[in-house]
């Protein structure tokens, strides 16, 4: 496995591992994506995060079957853990 | 196996599973399997009107697979301590998978 220097990322979840701690972006089934501070995952993506801010993606459909313009629904937690089988990506959000 | 152990931690603590069908059971964990599957006594709905089948329901056990989120207090937590262990699984499976260990 090549190196480009030490410490640096040879496999995928090597970037996880170095946002533990950190703010990262969740994208999660559902048209749901979080953003908190990343304290623990496993190979699942099982993930505890705190200070979440959830959004989930809704687009409503009008009775002529137009679709309206998304919208947006928050909801805050402040420690929440995330069944892997949701996970889309986990992404570092620097900030 | 760490988010095993990290959920016995939490026994006898008030935790809230959110389902995959969105309903929200709020109840005190009682116990925890290696599947991550739950048992909850003293269980309340959230929003009862939408789920008026649940309201006799007192305690229950959740398949873990239709788990989605489960909410806990951030008090409840020691986040260096799983922040150390998660690095520490991490290092045991590259053990395990003989790579490289840095």
């Amino acid at each position: 496995m090549e190196q480009v220097a030490a410490g640096t990322i040879s496999e995928p979840l090597d970037l996880v591992k170095l946002s533990l701690g950190e703010r990262v972006f969740i994208k999660l089934r559902g048209d749901r994506t979080l953003t908190g501070n990343l304290h623990a995952y496993d190979a699942h993506m099982n993930l505890v995060l705190s200070q979440v801010e959830e959004n989930i993606h809704i687009v409503d459909v009008g009775e002529d079957g137009t679709a309206a313009p998304p919208r947006i629904e928050r909801r805050g937690f402040e420690m929440l853990f995330i069944r892997g089988d949701s996970v889309i990506l986990v992404s570092p959000l620097l900030e | 196996m760490l988010f095993f152990s990290f959920f016995k931690t939490l026994t006898d603590q008030v935790i809230t599973v959110e389902l995959k069908n969105d309903l929200c059971i709020t109840g005190t964990l009682k116990s925890v399997d290696q599947f991550l599957n739950i048992r909850l006594d003293g269980i309340t709905v959230e929003d009862p009107e939408r789920h008026p089948h649940m309201m006799a329901v007192k305690n229950c056990f959740i398949r873990g697979s239709v788990v989605r989120y489960v909410r806990m207090g951030a008090r409840s937590v020691d986040t260096t301590l799983l922040e150390d262990a998660t690095r520490r699984g991490e290092f045991m499976v590259r053990v395990l998978k003989g790579l490289r260990v840095d």
